[in-house]
């Protein structure tokens, strides 16, 4: 856990005081709508369809389980009873009321949370791997950049009023968990030749209306740099980006448009100014950042305890549920143990507030009061002890977050779509309702492997449909939902936008389409152990479209 | 930006004047006498666009009471009564399709 200092509390609370007095100001008609709109927005408060939605901030996706149980009550006290997790590893409320925001607010900074560049065109909450800090593949925690760099953006004048929204992702493991490719920025910790650790510099990346694969500027940056490197970047995206059309206004139409080589130079000539001045990093103060994150007290313990192979043996659900959620840890004795947020049949990123708090209190006991949140939209423990797994495990399973599906076919990324936001043109949570009815067999899922199937509303991409192995994009024709589907997008270090399959299908043709999808995989692959994306990216889409569209 | 009442109003059919309501956000419709409420059957309908223009000139004056006023398609059943004109303003009015738990009641 990183805990956060005395400046960071005092932020908070100013802004709470501040938006207290901007609510009471428009309420009372002192402020006009347009004049609130900016404000409440930086605050991460939207207007949706049916009403407001507060939008949460959860740095690098790790939580607290007091930080939990507020959000719990935050559900229960101001919402109705649930929240939805997002691929940003935030957290939003979908009924919350104007009128409760500022006690809303004040409850949640009580819990240092708050929903500050959560929204506006600033740079939103920097993500990272879900695994940081445990993952066995990674070189070091990326959590302590992302806080550095969550530090320096947070309120930065220059930052503030940027031509569109700046995302930035970190990673430092080996498979990229965090999608970094499709970031405005993503960095990559490595090793070079001398075996120094940097970073890897990637711009230009995202999704959306035109998606793009980020392209890498820099192969190795010191990490004294970090913070002057990418302030160049943000400069130089200020500067000649494309602030007349907010549909060119990302910085990836400004990379592709200037193209790679000619980006990277105009931010290196930026970065000359500035690269030994105060931005240059002490390692001091790398060290004071990184000694505030806590890492818990492991007990020594042995690997593959056996009891834990006896019970696998006893009982088949928990075994399959081991072979599915849980994931090697870097420390011996213990796991990583992912909740899966996609019931049969439930809204994906979905947790009651009774969830939430059960969740809470489980990572007490389980695993060091610490929880993540990935942007597949599923929790995490990063920290169980091997012995303790079958125990969760039933508690988990009681309280419906222990469903074995994660990472296949009906562990789906969906955004809110037509059913909450005001953006959509199509509902994107009943197509991953329907498709988790469809794949309920679990013997199946786990024939089909590795599958991940994304869903947007809009084009806007909250769903990450373009690097979904299956991508469905819903669109409005003549008053009607409508879907494409995409094959062999992928967002991990091979990262990949998908083709597109044909024509749109209607809502109720989705599912079908999907199924006639897979049925044409299992026909297809070379060898079960040949993956969905990998039968694609040898076959492309051609076989799969003839089948799709023969029956339809 | 062009603001709603400078652009020229089409409608192909009747209409109301739908927003959300400042302190919760919940979906109102402006009325006959100039309130705003969650019903649907007690919204003002207009079927020319002049009527529209001036009940949505009338609704966003209203700054203080509701939000984002618009005008939405309506279909008028075997009844007389109002239903919602289309899938979005459908969702606004019976709330979420994804379950039965989540729909409005604000």
């Amino acid at each position: 856990m990183y805990l956060y200092d005395e400046l960071d509390r005092t932020i908070v609370a100013e802004r709470v005081a501040e938006f207290r007095d901007q609510v009471g100001r428009r309420i009372s008609g002192a402020l006009t709508e347009e004049e609130f709109k900016l404000l409440r927005l930086m605050n991460g408060v939207y207007l949706q369809l049916h009403a407001y939605m507060l939008r949460i901030s959860i740095p690098y996706g790790t939580l607290s389980s007091r930080q939990l149980r507020m959000l719990a009550h935050v559900g229960r006290r101001y919402d109705r009873n649930y929240g939805h997790f997002t691929t940003r590893q935030n957290i939003q409320f979908n009924w919350i009321k104007l009128e409760d925001l500022p006690n809303a607010t004040a409850d949640l900074a009580s819990a240092g949370l708050h929903g500050m560049q959560t929204s506006g065109n600033c740079v939103r909450n920097i993500t990272t791997d879900q695994w940081a800090g445990v993952a066995p593949d990674e070189i070091e925690d990326p959590r302590i950049w992302a806080e550095l760099l969550r530090q320096h953006c947070t309120m930065h004048p220059e930052f503030s009023f940027l031509p569109r929204k700046f995302k930035i992702a970190v990673t430092a493991a080996t498979h990229d968990r965090a999608a970094v490719k499709v970031h405005d920025i993503g960095l990559r910790l490595h090793r070079n030749g001398a075996g120094e650790v940097g970073f890897e510099v990637l711009v230009g990346g995202g999704l959306g209306r035109t998606p793009f694969i980020a392209k890498s500027i820099r192969p190795f940056l010191p990490k004294r740099d970090i913070l002057s490197y990418t302030e160049a970047i943000l400069r130089v995206y200020n500067q000649f980006a494309r602030r007349d059309n907010i549909y060119k206004a990302r910085i990836k139409i400004l990379v592709h448009d200037l193209g790679a080589e000619a980006f990277a130079r105009e931010v290196e000539a930026e970065w000359q100014h500035i690269k030994d001045g105060p931005l240059a990093l002490d390692p001091a103060v790398v060290a004071e950042i990184a000694a505030r994150f806590r890492y818990p007290d492991y007990a020594r313990l042995d690997e593959n305890p056996p009891e834990l192979a006896q019970l696998r043996n006893a009982d088949r659900r928990f075994d399959t549920w081991l072979g599915n959620a849980v994931a090697n840890h870097k420390v011996p004795g213990y796991a990583i143990v992912t909740l899966s947020l996609k019931p049969e049949g439930g809204p994906p990123g979905d947790a009651t507030s009774d969830q939430m708090d059960a969740i809470a209190d489980l990572a007490d006991r389980y695993s060091f009061g610490e929880i993540r949140v990935g942007h597949e939209q599923n929790l995490v423990f990063p920290h169980v002890a091997q012995r303790d797994l079958a125990e969760l495990w039933r508690a988990l399973d009681a309280i419906g977050v222990a469903t074995p599906n994660v990472g296949l076919v009906s562990d789906i990324i969906a955004c809110p779509g037509l059913d909450y936001c005001s953006l959509a043109n199509a509902r994107a949570i009943p197509v991953a309702q329907e498709l988790t009815r469809r794949f309920r067999d679990l013997d199946l899922a786990r024939d089909l492997g590795r599958l991940h199937i994304n869903i947007s509303g809009c084009i806007n991409a909250c769903g990450h449909h373009h690097v979904g192995h299956i991508g469905i994009l819903g669109v409005e024709k003549n008053g009607e939902e409508f879907y494409q589907i995409t094959l062999g997008g992928r967002a991990d270090e091979r990262a990949e936008l998908g083709a597109l399959l044909g024509p749109a299908v209607p809502y109720g043709k989705v599912a079908d389409a999907v199924e006639e999808v897979v049925a044409a995989y299992l026909e297809l692959r070379e060898r079960p152990s040949e993956k969905f994306v990998e039968t694609v990216k040898r076959l492309g889409v051609e076989p799969f479209k003839e089948r799709v569209y023969a029956t339809h | 930006m062009t603001s709603p009442l400078e652009q020229k109003l089409k409608i192909a059919g009747p209409v109301v004047v739908t927003a959300n309501r400042l302190r919760d956000g919940a979906v109102v419709y402006r009325t006959l006498d100039g309130r705003w409420s969650n019903r649907l059957d007690e919204a003002a309908v207009a079927n020319t666009a002049p009527a529209a223009t001036a009940l949505l000139a009338a609704s966003i004056a209203d700054d203080i009471s509701a939000v984002g006023a618009y005008v939405a398609p309506v279909r008028i059943n075997a009844n007389g009564q109002s239903e919602p004109g289309n899938l979005r303003e459908s969702i606004r009015h019976a709330g979420p399709t994804v379950a039965p738990a989540m729909t409005p009641g604000i």
